[in-house]
Parts: C-alpha cells; structure tokens; sequence
C-alpha cells in the first residue's frame, strides 16, 4: 500500500502515526534526535537548520504542553514559529479545515504542526496538499483524535531506548486509560515494529480498546499480574474529560486498582522505569513517592521529546 | 581504479602536519577535529604534540549550507566540546580541506559555545578548489586530484591512517 508519509525514495515527508512506519524509519529518527539532545545544553541553544522557514503551529483542540514543545523544538531549529489556536478563530466564524489550510499556503506555510479532535484531520491535510502539488509542505500530526499522536510515541521510544538500549528484551507494560490514548496507541505501534517481545495493556475492561489484541498486546486486568517483571512501566493518564457515559465508578476506586504507587512498583524489575506522557493526576493514576521517586523518567522524557520533535521537523525540511 | 599511489602516506603526512604545528601552536590551544576524520586526527595530534591540548568533536551536519539540498546525514554525531570555548585559543582539525564550506559550518557551530580568542586551521590535506576565502594555517600535505573525485581519510582497525580517492558523491 502506497504510505502517504514517504517520497518514493523512502523519505519522510509527512509524520502522521507510525503505524506502517518502517523500523529504519523509525530507528533513523531516534538516531536522528541524540545529537540534537546537546543542543539545550549549549550556550546558543539554536542551530540554523530551518532558518527562514515557517512554521504553523494549528491547534484545534488544546495543549499547552505539546503546543509548547513542538515551538521550542521550531524555534531551536531557527524556524519562525507562528501559533494559531483554531478553536477560538476563523473555523469558529464557519470556514472549513481546508480553506484555512488554503489561507495559511497563500502565505507560504512551509510545515504545519496539527491537533484536531477528529481522527484523520492531519492525513486529510496531507492528501489535500499532495492533491494541490504542494510537495513542498509538511504536515506533522501532534494528536488527532483517538487515532495518534506520533512525536508522543517517538519520544516514549527514545526513552526506553536511552534508558535500556535495546528493545528486543523488554518487557513494557501500558497502564489505564488506553481507551481514549492515541499515545498508548502510536507507541504499542512503534514498540512492536522495533521487535518488543512483551507488549502489556494493563486495565479495566472498560477502558481498553475491544480489539486491542490484534495489535500483539498482552491483556492484564489485574494490575499485579500485569507488572511482574516489567522493564518499563507507562502510565497513562486519566482523560476523564473524554469520558462520556459511566465508564468508572470513581477516581479513587481507579487508584485503588491501577494507580502505580511503591508497592506495586516493586513488582516490576529492580532497574524498571516509569514514564507518563503528561499532564500527570497524582492521587489518580500514580502516586507522588513514585512520580517524584529514583524509578520515574518522566521529565525527561520531556526534555527528549524536544529534541525528537527538533528530529522530525529538520528531517521533513530536508525530504 | 586505484589512485592511491596518487596520495600522499596518511602517517606521513600527520607526522609533518604534527610537526609544523609543534612549538607554533598555543601550549593550551583546544584540538577540535570535524567528524569524522579530523576527529580521529585531532586525538592523535593531542598524543603527539606536546602540552596539555583539551579535545573537542564537531559534527557540522547542522550547519552545513547543502543541507536543504542533501539533508541530514544518516548518522549524525554528537558535538562535544568539553572545555569553555569562549576566551580559549582552537586548533580546528580536518582531514581534507576543499571549497572550505565544512569550515565555514565549523566555525559558525564553534561561535555558537562562545567566542575563542582566536582560531587556527590545520588539515592533513589540502587539495585547492576553494569556493570561500578560507587558507590553512597548518597543512600535511598538499596535492591535487580531479575534480569528480574525493579524497577520503580511514582508519585501519590498529588505528593507522589510510588516504583512499573515491568517486565523487559516494562518501
């Protein structure tokens, strides 16, 4: 099947989900992202790569956080960044996804960074410029609907990668709501294309996908069970905010069964990591002695995802 | 096509690199070589000379002029720059000095840490076609090759130097 993100040399020209993703793909980004680690650590912490390009940063759904990273990740990259919250603007007063897209070419867009609500809006975008012979314009999906959140599932992996140097041991176990994750997701994705053995959702029946194991997930729902010998624990977070209908009885019930606190911790290896893809509810789904404790990566894991999201966009420019 | 008698010896042409830059070079001057191949000439010209020389590695990928036209290289490697740039004196250290644009990336890279004192420029090989005002201030050997050729510098698994020429566009 023709993947819409590679040129027929094999180059990426668009990051949209890394499902279908070759593993040189995937391993040429992460390769890609160590040399752009030092970059925040330098004096100047810019390099000229995408000098003179610019940047959209179209959020139609929020997210300080990733909004925040993908315009560090520009601006180290010496873009011009430019940060458009859809939400409140020009779809708000009746014009369609595409015009606006339209709008932001006509003023020579050269990458737009997208989150939507709806899953497929950036592929949508992609077709549309490809359709147009806008070769030239890059589109990187930063979460669209329950579908993907690549750069999210890129940095997870570079994580694990940093912290345990190879995948083909690893026992990784996916905490909570992986129901409403497009991050769990894009990552279960990328970890199986790297040739992860050991693949675990842990959760209750009502918040795992039905057909989540034809992905090749182990299925726990005994939080316990799930955690034995665990290299690497993701917690996910609780999107109550996505929740329609009584898919849980309570937040605190939640924690009683799937929060990771020290004691369940325990459970996995001795040298086990912990991540979380942030905004994290300690008390929800993880307690703070383990957030806060010498097992957690979660910060970062945000400090790599800038220099994988640094990755994704010179290799783009460069396609 | 073998033009490797062609070329200068690679030990040879760092023993005489090492001794033009003997006793002129700053006692404390930073050794920088650019990836990879000034990077291998930068770790023995620090055995050979003597004073306490800090090492450094450039990886000028991110800084290269042809970048939207070639990309980014497959593997690209750490800078590293483990001593303070601004106020130090550099010796920047390359295998094949050409048209000069590695150097040009180089020294912008460099003024990105700080701003040296001041900046030297030694390579093992100086082969001409210039394309910016760039002279080397210590050369191993100067030779000329076609233009549709490249000279490339390897290391042999005991660690000795080897000049090759290869077809341009295939390094």
């Amino acid at each position: 099947m023709n993947n819409p993100q590679l040129n027929d040399k094999g180059e990426l020209i668009h990051l949209l989900t890394l499902e279908g993703l070759p593993a040189e793909v995937i391993g040429r980004i992460l390769d890609t992202a160590v040399p752009f680690v030092s970059v925040a650590e330098r004096d100047v912490k810019k390099v000229p790569l995408l000098r003179g390009k610019t940047v959209f940063n179209l959020f139609f759904e929020n997210s300080t956080r990733t909004r925040t990273t993908f315009e560090i990740a520009a601006k180290r990259l010496s873009a011009d960044v430019i940060n458009l919250n859809i939400g409140v603007s020009s779809t708000s007063k009746g014009e369609t996804l595409l015009d606006t897209i339209d709008n932001l070419v006509a003023m020579n867009a050269d990458m737009f960074v997208v989150r939507h609500g709806q899953s497929g809006a950036p592929h949508l975008i992609a077709r549309h410029l490809s359709a147009a012979g806008q070769t030239g314009i890059h589109v990187i999906n930063a979460g669209d609907g329950r579908h993907a959140h690549p750069t999210q599932g890129l940095l997870d992996l570079f994580t694990i990668r940093h912290y345990k140097h190879e995948f083909s041991r690893l026992t990784v176990a996916i905490v909570g709501d992986l129901l409403h994750s497009r991050v769990a997701r894009s990552l279960i994705h990328g970890l199986t294309t790297l040739g992860t053995p050991e693949v675990r959702a842990i959760g209750p029946q009502t918040l795992l996908p039905a057909a989540i194991e034809s992905l090749g997930v182990h299925v726990f729902h005994d939080m316990a069970d799930g955690l034995r010998g665990a290299d690497v624990i993701v917690m996910l977070r609780l999107q109550s905010e996505r929740m329609k209908g009584a898919l849980l009885p309570s937040a605190g019930e939640f924690f009683k069964h799937y929060g990771l606190t020290q004691d369940k911790l325990a459970l996995a290896k001795p040298d086990a990591i912990v991540m979380h893809p942030g905004p994290m509810n300690r008390g929800v789904e993880i307690d703070s002695a383990v957030a806060d404790g010498k097992h957690s990566v979660i910060l970062p894991q945000v400090t790599f995802g800038i220099a994988v999201r640094m990755a994704v966009m010179s290799m783009l420019a460069s396609s | 096509m073998n033009r490797r008698n062609a070329l200068p010896d690679a030990e040879a042409a760092l023993a005489a690199l090492a001794e033009r830059m003997q006793g002129a070079i700053a006692i404390d001057a930073g050794l920088v070589g650019i990836y990879s191949g000034g990077a291998w000439l930068a770790q023995r010209l620090a055995e050979m000379l003597p004073g306490n020389h800090p090492l450094g590695y450039i990886d000028v990928s991110f800084y290269r002029d042809d970048y939207s036209k070639k990309g980014l290289h497959a593997n690209v490697a750490t800078t590293q720059l483990p001593f303070e740039v601004g106020g130090s004196r550099i010796v920047l250290i390359d295998d094949v000095l050409y048209t000069g644009r590695s150097v040009r990336a180089a020294i912008n890279e460099l003024f990105d840490y700080g701003r040296p004192d001041s900046i030297e420029l030694a390579v093992l090989i100086d082969r001409g076609g210039r394309e910016l005002p760039f002279e080397p201030t210590y050369v191993g050997a100067r030779v000329s090759v076609a233009k549709n050729l490249s000279i490339v510098l390897n290391r042999q698994l005991d660690g000795r130097l080897e000049l090759t020429v290869e077809a341009a566009g295939g390094a």
